[in-house]
């Protein structure tokens, strides 16, 4: 708390609540909340943890605003285009509620800095966009034993959870690994730029979120402690898994803070399945030979159509009733951002073995294209 | 024996559907199994396996009227 006499006027209405009451209001005020990831998620949770008067915000987020972000990312307008994220919210947010402190970390969540950034704050918010961080934020929160509040987002679908909380009554906290022991193979998992994601899903699930961290903080409901709650915005399902904590799990996790820092969670989650790869130059000396197949995994419609090759389409949906029959030696797959084509390319080798090369195009048409028209300049 | 089967996320993008009803499974490896052999794309697919909202870590027997659910991990934000 900044003020010695913070005005509880505006906090009225929720200490109004049955069950909240002043007591609910002093036990936010005295909370540390780190928010990890200033975008989808975190515009909404930030918002809403500000505006209910948690004591200590952090943000961490080393990325900048771009205009692809503004559909989702309400803490920022166009004037923001540029600028850092976690400095843009930190000022939105003091302008709601200047009587909460505020920290902003300008700079990538890493093995480095995790642990002691994250020491300093009761509760962590996992409002991240990739699976190494994620994996980092969990670990770093089992070593430090802090709560964490997982969401996460997929084209119109969502996940929430309470994870790595220790309630009084001695149940075993589960963590992102019980659920997601090893991250998945790098292309398997489209993220937000290559799926799309609906911009008010990341705002339900971010409020969710916020609501869940209001409720461990002052005691109310029942938090989704140890289960993955998932919601789904076109048929508004909503379905409770329950996760169970397993003997195993420590075993994956770094020993202790020497052990965490030496980790390399980017390798980790990336290190799969990259044999495949092709860069762009490469690809252009082949891609007009005889021998070669050049196949289109992308779903039918997709655009841009690249002309300057023959290529034919199989969609990944349908991609092994239809590999059977290729003839050529040498195989190229591709698709929007040279993800889903890995997938495919595993798929060939799965088939075809060491008999057939097989290639997934690095960066896909939309790196392709991207080259070829800064070629022409 | 009927089992009911809930996918989500990239898996129903993968199979086509959301909702799959299965006879005479008995267990998780063999409803795995045979998902498999229909929908070939989803060797490659991560995924965790709930029976009756319960995460499960081994094979487990299946009852009739069960509802499986295979949650793959999210990463976006």
């Amino acid at each position: 708390m900044k003020e010695e006499t913070p005005s509880y006027e505006r906090y009225q209405r929720q200490i109004l609540l049955k069950g909240f009451g002043l007591e609910g209001q002093h036990k936010l005020l005295q909370a540390k909340v780190l928010v990890i990831g200033a975008g989808g998620l975190g515009c909404p949770a930030l918002q809403y943890l500000a505006a209910a008067g948690v004591g200590t915000i952090g943000i961490v987020d080393e990325d900048i605003v771009s205009i692809t972000n503004l559909h989702r990312q309400i803490l920022f307008t166009v004037d923001d285009i540029g600028l850092q994220k976690a400095f843009i919210a930190k000022e939105r947010l003091a302008k709601l509620n200047p009587e909460i402190i505020i920290i902003n970390y300008n700079e990538r969540l890493t093995t480095r800095n995790a642990l002691k950034i994250i020491n300093d704050y009761d509760i962590v918010i996992d409002a991240t966009d990739n699976f190494s961080t994620r994996y980092l934020i969990n670990d770093a929160c089992v070593l430090l034993n802090k709560p964490i509040v997982y969401g996460a987002v997929s084209q119109f679908e969502g996940q929430v959870a309470i994870l790595n909380y220790h309630s009084t009554i001695g149940i075993a906290s589960a963590n992102y690994r019980d659920l997601f022991p090893t991250p998945p193979i790098d292309g398997e998992v489209l993220n937000c730029a290559e799926a799309g994601v609906l911009g008010v899903l990341t705002g339900i699930i971010g409020s969710m979120q916020a609501s869940e961290t209001i409720k461990i903080i002052t005691g109310i409901g029942k938090p989704l402690v140890n289960t993955v709650l998932t919601y789904h915005s076109l048929t508004n399902q909503l379905y409770e898994i329950e996760i169970v904590a397993k003997a195993a799990t420590r075993s994956l996790i770094p020993a202790n803070a020497a052990d965490f820092i030496t980790m390399d969670y980017e390798w980790f989650c990336t290190s799969s399945n990259n044999k495949f790869e092709i860069g762009i130059e490469n690809f252009n000396r082949i891609a007009n030979s005889a021998d070669v197949e050049i196949i289109d995994v992308r779903e039918l419609g997709e655009s841009p159509m690249p002309t300057d090759f023959n290529y034919v389409q199989i969609p990944l949906s349908q991609f092994n009733n239809n590999i059977a029959a290729i003839k050529k030696e040498t195989i190229v797959v591709f698709c929007q951002s040279g993800k889903r084509s890995l997938q495919a390319a595993q798929l060939l080798f799965d088939t075809f073995g060491e008999t057939k090369t097989i290639y997934s195009l690095k960066g896909g048409i939309t790196e392709w294209v991207k080259n070829k028209s800064t070629e022409k300049r | 024996m009927t089992v009911h089967i809930m996918l989500f996320g990239q898996l129903a993008d993968i199979t086509g559907v959301d909702k799959i009803t299965i006879e005479n499974c008995l267990d998780t490896d063999s409803m795995v199994k045979s998902l498999q052999n229909t929908y070939p794309a989803l060797i490659q697919s991560t995924f965790v396996i709930a029976v009756d909202k319960k995460i499960i870590s081994s094979n487990t027997l299946l009852t009739d009227q069960c509802t499986v659910a295979l949650l793959p991990p999210f990463s976006g934000g």
